[in-house]
């Protein structure tokens, strides 16, 4: 039997000294995506560090901003009275992903840091430049329909998976997190890194930073938001696109515009190219059109995920349409 | 002893199922769950190479690891009698036939260290250049000499290219469908154990007493040693059909090995490799018909893959064998063998592939000829087997298109496609026939008188979650003429006899002659006033005899789907917010379980429509997305409003009860159905399942 030791930390400092610069530690959430892993041979720990206990459950108002604990159930989070009226976008991105019954253990928290679905990084008897560097990427010449058409490299085509971290793009939110350096908040576009030619390394924090909660500045006055999320199944399934928006809209003119894409690359993809070619364009579905395209010229898509770049294109130019119809 | 004498027959109410408590309190044990004293745990290393030879196993390192008893694999495993069944000839030489193919099992005291020792265990390989990629133009396609079970390759009748040359109408079109995996909820699960002499084993099988004689040949062991136990199965499909499956023959070896119990359970993505799927298939039809759409010619060519191991060809045009009448009618496959896991049973093999290529055909003739779906094929009806000259035991298809219509509210459809703007969404609508076998396979039952004044009967059946356990017994009350409350029906033992397992929509149709039989006659001898000694008294019947002595007629089941869908003008997102199937099953015994079986048919027909694919990785030889998150199974919110009704069906050629079997014909033709449809919706026909938004996006 694969054996590991389990340990629940009383502090965050604890907790963060058990895990930092260990490199057979992992913190443990909800375990949805950690314990799978371990299952599956992919993740080997040897000690886990279970973060339940800790004191980051709570959703908290501080000025302006929301604070949202590392720890809030995805459930939880989705239901909030003040997240369901000022960031829908949010609300809808979180209630969209996975079942109910995973959204009821799933962390805020482990949803940032949950692992890509690659069907070979999840495979431990196959290659994966992931999961064991250097040993190359299978996917490239595979089975990569759902994989990334934005952003990849050579050496990894892999997207992440998560609907909540979209939503977190569009909303510029920002993430808190504790090292032995202490707490520091970093946007939320900063936290993952570009995946280059080493697809293993996923995060900008330092190795064994704990997440600790994410904070969300308000909208603009009078701003729309919205999350639609494209699947195989009808529920239950990882999105093949979805788009995270927040528009503003006067006079027909864009005033303020945050678009986001999901499943299109190795983090959630903020669309800054489609955002600037908005900026005081008339509020239209040939705007929305051109915007997207233009984002999406840099698209690369790989031999069976081509569909994505027009489904994107369609998505974009729905959601940014329907944020500018009444409602 | 007294009798009580019911007035009203069981047969036609809605009896809940007789185990449904058991199940829904957990008290019903599945194979995987019996607790034994020294209970070994047997865990398969899988090959992960496609093909090639193992060189070098690392027998020792897992021998060392804790808690491992011993290592099976080709150096000390029993010698088996080659019974022309591949997958089971297992650790028999160095050869290794497909990726994910046991090349050792660990026998260890917890399934945790026999898993950790088995993931662990260093393999070398000396591997081959593999060709695992299905193609309907590969050079290595063949005709075989016959396709499942024991059916002609090929029927001819009429000169097809003639007649296609001289048609006013002609369309020819190629369909293809992927390879599916059917994942029971129950895994595939074995214990085996010796005891005085026998070898008794309780395994997750839709075939108890054929897997005791296959396992008895296979290992050499003197008939009667085998018996084999499934009293709960958690579902099947057919992935749990005859011939036996890995698990059994490697919990056999295992126990034989180490001398205690040893059970050997397979995970979730091992059922990919070592249990058998639906074979990917490429179909190419030539319809040809006059302006009204009368049908002069039907060709249906297909090609399928197989295994290095076995041959298994899916006998997919055989749907179009009796469907349609036309004066020249062609039907043929071709199948290829390759470095592949081997091809086997999945819900109506043959006629599901099989009908989304003759059905999508008819709906494209529909379109050329301009004549409405449902009238093309009222309008094709036959009295006869179009293909065997053979009278129909009864044929309802009209009756199941017209009571379809109706409920559906298909009158006054509009025919021209992508007309059905609402908001975001395109509608349309789609129909399909749909036919099944109804086949009868002999059988023996036991039915027995006790003191007490309660039944029991006995038979190797098997309740794959089905019902049949509940419409034996309703069967054998009505029989007795006694209530159901008073009869036991005991299933799952292969010592009861020969049985025809759970397959083909053959249980109850099998199974309830004999208990029929052996239960008029006891209830005859009791009448007649024999007495019932302390042990009871029991009829036994073999229904052989009956069943060769029946008349030659073509006897199917009837059914048509209606289907209306809504596709997402955005996303090509497919969804099917209503279903509706009509059948003509012979007689119904219970409907509260027959309608469940015709729901699931038609769900598991909208899962193949939209979501089912198995994805090839030709350069590994693995099915990549073999796992119930990657290979996307219809959820609740897939599934929107189902409507079914059957029609009256008197057929006294079948049985004597009547019955035709009705698990697999919800699942004919519903792609096709769906597929119709979207193309109703959106004007663009879709040849290629599943209909995912990359391929229904416009
Ligand atoms: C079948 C299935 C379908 C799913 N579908 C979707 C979907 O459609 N959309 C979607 O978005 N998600 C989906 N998910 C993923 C699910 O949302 C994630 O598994 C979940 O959010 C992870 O949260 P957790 O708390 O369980 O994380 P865990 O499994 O506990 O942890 C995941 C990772 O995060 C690390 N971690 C956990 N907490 C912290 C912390 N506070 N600080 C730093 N690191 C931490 C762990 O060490 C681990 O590496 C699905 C999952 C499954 C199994
Ligand atoms: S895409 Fe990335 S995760 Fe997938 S196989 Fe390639 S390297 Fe591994």
């Amino acid at each position: 039997m694969r054996e590991f030791a389990y340990a629940r930390a009383r502090s965050v400092d604890a907790a963060v000294a058990l895990v930092a610069d260990n490199p057979g530690a992992r913190y443990l959430g909800g375990g949805t995506n950690l314990v799978d892993l371990m299952k599956l041979g992919v993740e080997r720990p040897d000690l886990l560090v279970d973060v339940t206990g800790l004191p980051m459950h709570e959703v908290t108002e501080d000025g302006d901003t929301l604070h949202v604990g590392a720890l809030v159930r995805n459930s939880d989070l989705a239901a909030h009275p003040l997240v369901r009226e000022r960031y829908p976008v949010l609300s809808q991105a979180v209630l969209a992903g996975a079942s109910g019954q995973l959204r009821n253990v799933a962390t805020t928290g482990g949803n940032l840091v949950q692992r890509t679905r690659c069907g070979y990084f999840t495979d431990a008897t196959k290659p994966c430049n992931k999961r064991m560097p250097g040993s190359g990427c299978p996917a490239i010449e595979g089975e990569h329909h759902n994989l990334a058409i934005l952003g990849a490299s050579d050496h990894c085509v892999a997207t992440h998976p998560s609907d909540l971290a979209v939503a977190l793009a569009a909303l510029d939110a920002r993430v808190g997190v504790q090292d032995l350096a202490g707490p520091q908040e970093i946007p939320l576009a900063d936290f993952y890194r570009p995946v280059g030619d080493r697809p293993d390394l996923e995060l900008t924090v330092r190795d064994g930073a704990l997440v600790t909660g994410v904070a969300l500045p308000p909208l603009p006055a009078g701003a729309r938001s919205a999350y639609r999320k494209v699947r195989e199944r009808a529920s239950y399934a990882f999105a093949i696109g979805s788009v995270a928006a927040v528009l503003k809209v006067d006079d027909g003119r864009v005033r303020d515009v945050r678009i986001a894409l999901g499943a299109v690359a190795s983090h959630p993809w903020r669309a800054r190219v489609a955002e600037r070619a908005l900026v005081d364009a008339p509020a239209t579905p040939p705007a929305f059109e051109a915007a997207a395209e233009a984002e999406l010229a840099a698209a690369r898509p790989l031999r069976d995920n081509a569909y994505k770049v027009p489904l994107i294109r369609n998505l974009v130019v729905a959601v940014l349409s329907e944020l500018v119809g009444d409602r | 002893m007294t009798r009580t004498w019911q007035a009203a027959p069981s047969v036609g109410h809605p009896m809940a199922r007789v185990e449904g408590f058991d199940k829904v309190t957990g008290r019903a044990r599945y194979a995987g769950d019996v607790a034994l004293p020294g209970l070994a745990y047997g865990w398969v290393v899988p090959a992960t190479i496609p093909r090639g030879r193992v060189l070098h196993l690392d027998v020792e390192a897992a021998l060392a690891m804790p808690g491992v008893l011993a290592v099976l694999h080709q150096e000390n495993a029993p010698r088996l009698t080659d019974i022309g069944e591949g997958t089971l000839f297992l650790f028999q030489g160095d050869r290794v036939p497909h990726w994910g193919a046991p090349v050792a099992l660990v026998i260890a005291d917890t399934p945790e260290r026999a898993r950790e020792a088995a993931e662990r265990m260093r393999v070398d390989y000396l591997p081959e250049p593999p060709d695992c990629v299905f193609r309907a133009d590969h050079p290595a396609l063949y005709e075989p000499r016959f396709v499942n079970p024991h059916n002609e390759t090929v029927t001819e009748k009429g000169d097809i290219d003639g007649a296609l040359a001289a048609a006013a109408v002609v369309v020819d079109a190629e369909y293809r469908t992927p390879a599916q995996h059917n994942n029971a909820m129950e895994p595939h699960s074995t214990t085996a154990v010796w005891a005085d002499g026998r070898l008794t084993l309780r395994t997750s099988t839709q075939y108890a007493y054929a897997w005791s004689q296959s396992l008895t040949r296979l290992f050499g062991f003197a008939p009667g040693t085998v018996r084999v136990l499934s009293e709960h199965v958690g579902g099947g499909f057919g992935n749990k059909g005859n011939p036996p499956r890995p698990d059994s023959a490697l919990a056999v070896m295992a126990a034989t090995l180490v001398g205690r119990p040893v059970r050997v359970t397979l995970t979730r993505p091992q059922l990919w490799p070592l249990t058998g799927y639906r074979t990917p298939t490429a179909q190419r039809l030539r319809l040809g018909a006059d302006r009204d759409g009368r049908l002069v010619a039907v060709e249906h060519l297909a090609a399928v893959q197989t295994s290095r191991l076995v041959e298994f060809t899916e006998q997919v045009t055989m749907y179009s064998r009796p469907m349609y009448a036309a004066p020249h009618l062609r039907t043929g496959h071709q199948v290829v063998a390759l470095d592949v896991p081997t091809p086997r049973w999945m819900r109506a093999p043959g006629e599901a592939p099989g009908s989304f290529g003759l059905e999508s055909a008819m709906d494209e003739l529909a379109e050329a000829c301009g004549v409405d779906p449902v009238e093309l094929r009222l309008r094709n009806d036959t009295a006869d087997d179009p293909t065997t000259g053979l009278p129909f035991s009864s044929r309802r298809l009209a009756d199941c298109l017209r009571v379809g219509a109706d409920r559906f509210g298909w009158a006054g459809r509009d025919p021209r496609p992508a007309v059905g703007r609402d908001g975001r969404w395109w509608r349309g609508t789609g129909v399909a026939g749909a036919h099944y076998p109804a086949r009868t396979v002999p059988s023996t039952a036991h039915a027995t008188a006790l003191p007490s004044g309660e039944f029991v009967v006995r038979v190797a059946a098997t309740d794959i979650g089905t019902g049949a356990r509940t419409a034996l017994t309703q069967l054998a009350a009505d029989a007795l003429e006694v209530p159901a409350t008073v009869v036991r029906v005991l299933i799952g033992d292969s010592d009861f006899g020969p049985a025809q397992g759970a397959g083909g929509s053959t249980g109850t149709a099998s199974w309830s002659w004999p208990v029929v039989t052996a239960c008029r006659d006891l209830a005859h001898r009791l009448a007649s006033g024999e007495a019932v000694p302390p042990h009871g008294l029991t009829s036994t019947f073999d229904s052989t005899d009956a069943v060769r002595a029946r008349h030659e007629l073509a006897r199917y089941a009837w059914g048509a789907h209606f289907a209306e869908v809504a596709v997402d003008v955005t996303t090509g997102e497919v969804r099917v917010p209503r279903l509706t199937g009509v059948y003509a099953v012979g007689r119904v015994v219970n409907p509260l379980t027959a309608r469940s079986q015709l729901l699931g048919g038609m769900t598991m027909g909208l899962s193949t429509a939209l979501l089912e694919e198995s994805i090839m990785d030709g350069r590994f030889g693995d099915y990549v997305n073999h796992n119930l998150a990657d290979y996307h199974v219809a959820t609740n919110p897939d599934v929107g409003e189902l409507d079914v009704a059957v029609v009256d069906d008197p057929d006294d050629e079948l049985n004597p009860s009547g019955v035709k079997g009705l698990g697999e014909i919800g699942i004919v033709g519903v792609p096709a159905a769906i597929a119709n449809a979207v193309w109703h919706a959106t004007g663009v026909r879709q040849r290629e399942l599943p209909i995912t938004p990359a391929r229904a996006a416009l």
